[in-house]
């Protein structure tokens, strides 16, 4: 499966993925506390100058992943426009830019497997009742089941165009459901076949 | 124990797979995707505790940079824009769902149905209000006047979820976790 970090290198993929999540969550909680727009602005300017440290293509491949955020930018926009409060408008969409900015260029820079290994260090105070192991396993299965399911889905959907008019849509919801639990049952079967989780 | 972990992380694919499915055309034309279907099936299916779980799971896999949520979106940049507080209410309404699902003796697919009122629009969506007024820097009524459009969609999800939970139920008697 296709993790969206960038194949374009940085100075910040060599940082530790531990040291990236806490100065984002640092600069998240100052954009919240910054007292003016000025202040937002020149943190913008801040995260647009880190992408810049990847090249222009990696400023553009950040851009691409903006549009999530450009539903929001309009009603905000629109919704400031009509009560004429645009300062206040701006704000909120600079600090939301902002905002999500940072937090792309974690995700960009930062590999799956650090990643991982920094959800099972923040998990670790949960080991009695969920062993680093099985936390591990099941982010495993997840990976490994999300094409297996979506291979399904499409043979589902392709069966039911083969003999009837029109898209499956809602129809084949129950089908994927049960492959689920189907492929759910099996994997526990094998696992336990294996000498279980553990 | 295994078939736990299982049922926890297949479910926990099906909420990413529900999300990458092409857009349903309601009737009216009306475009929804089936992402937050899962999260009421998470609760009506697994029951409160496994529901939860299945869906911090998948929130886990999100933030660590999986594109999972519904337009291949993910990263933790999703946390930061106006949907953060859907994705914070999504295990706690998996949670509700699943609890209501488990105390409920009416039939399968009413109670399903009613849990994901109460689930999935009745705790959702102050949890997706909250976080709109905080990112936006918008009072809880303009927010919640926001988080209406979303509505129309999340009602007929509510009905899928009754729909889909009492023919799981009717094809493999014993796979309903939250009536086990």
């Amino acid at each position: 499966m296709l993790t969206l970090t960038s194949p374009i290198e940085t100075p910040f993929h060599g940082w530790q993925a531990g040291v990236k999540l806490g100065l984002l969550c640092a600069f998240t909680v100052w954009l919240f506390a910054a007292p003016g727009l000025g202040w937002l602005l020149a943190s913008l300017v801040v995260v647009a100058l880190c992408y810049l440290t990847g090249g222009l293509g990696f400023l553009r491949h950040g851009m691409g992943l903006f549009r999530p955020l450009w539903p929001f930018v309009l009603v905000v926009g629109i919704w400031h426009g009509w009560t004429g409060e645009w300062a206040a408008g701006a704000v909120v969409i600079v600090r939301l830019v902002a905002a999500l900015a940072a937090a792309n260029l974690v995700t960009m820079t930062t590999g799956l497997a650090p990643m991982i290994r920094v959800v099972e260090w923040l998990a670790r105070p949960l080991a009695p009742v969920l062993p680093p192991r099985r936390l591990a396993l099941a982010i495993a299965l997840v990976i490994r089941f999300v094409p297996v399911l979506g291979v399904h889905a499409e043979q589902m959907a392709m069966a039911w165009r083969a003999r009837a008019v029109g898209r499956a849509r809602w129809r084949i919801l129950p089908g994927l459901a049960l492959a689920a639990i189907d492929e759910a049952d099996h994997v526990a079967e094998a696992l336990r076949a294996r000498g279980g989780v553990g | 124990m295994e078939r736990n972990l299982t049922y926890v992380a297949l479910f926990a694919a099906l909420i990413a797979v529900l999300g990458l499915l092409p857009k349903i055309d309601l009737a009216a034309g009306v475009p929804i995707t089936a992402q937050s279907l899962g999260i009421m099936l998470c609760g009506t299916v697994l029951g409160a505790r496994r529901g939860a779980l299945a869906v911090l799971l998948f929130l886990v896999l999100v933030a660590v940079g999986l594109p999972l949520l519904s337009g291949g979106r993910g990263g933790l940049g999703v946390f930061a824009t106006a949907s953060v507080g859907f994705l914070v209410g999504f295990p706690i309404a998996a949670f509700v769902t699943g609890w209501v699902m488990e105390r409920t003796s009416l039939a399968v697919g009413t109670a399903a149905w009613a849990a994901s009122v109460i689930g999935g629009i009745g705790v959702l969506y102050p949890c997706g209000i909250i976080g709109m007024a905080v990112m936006l820097d918008k009072s809880l009524v303009e927010a919640s006047f926001l988080a209406m459009a979303f509505l129309p969609g999340d009602a007929v999800k509510t009905v899928l979820a009754g729909l889909v939970t009492a023919s799981l139920a009717g094809m493999r008697p014993g796979t309903l976790l939250s009536r086990a």
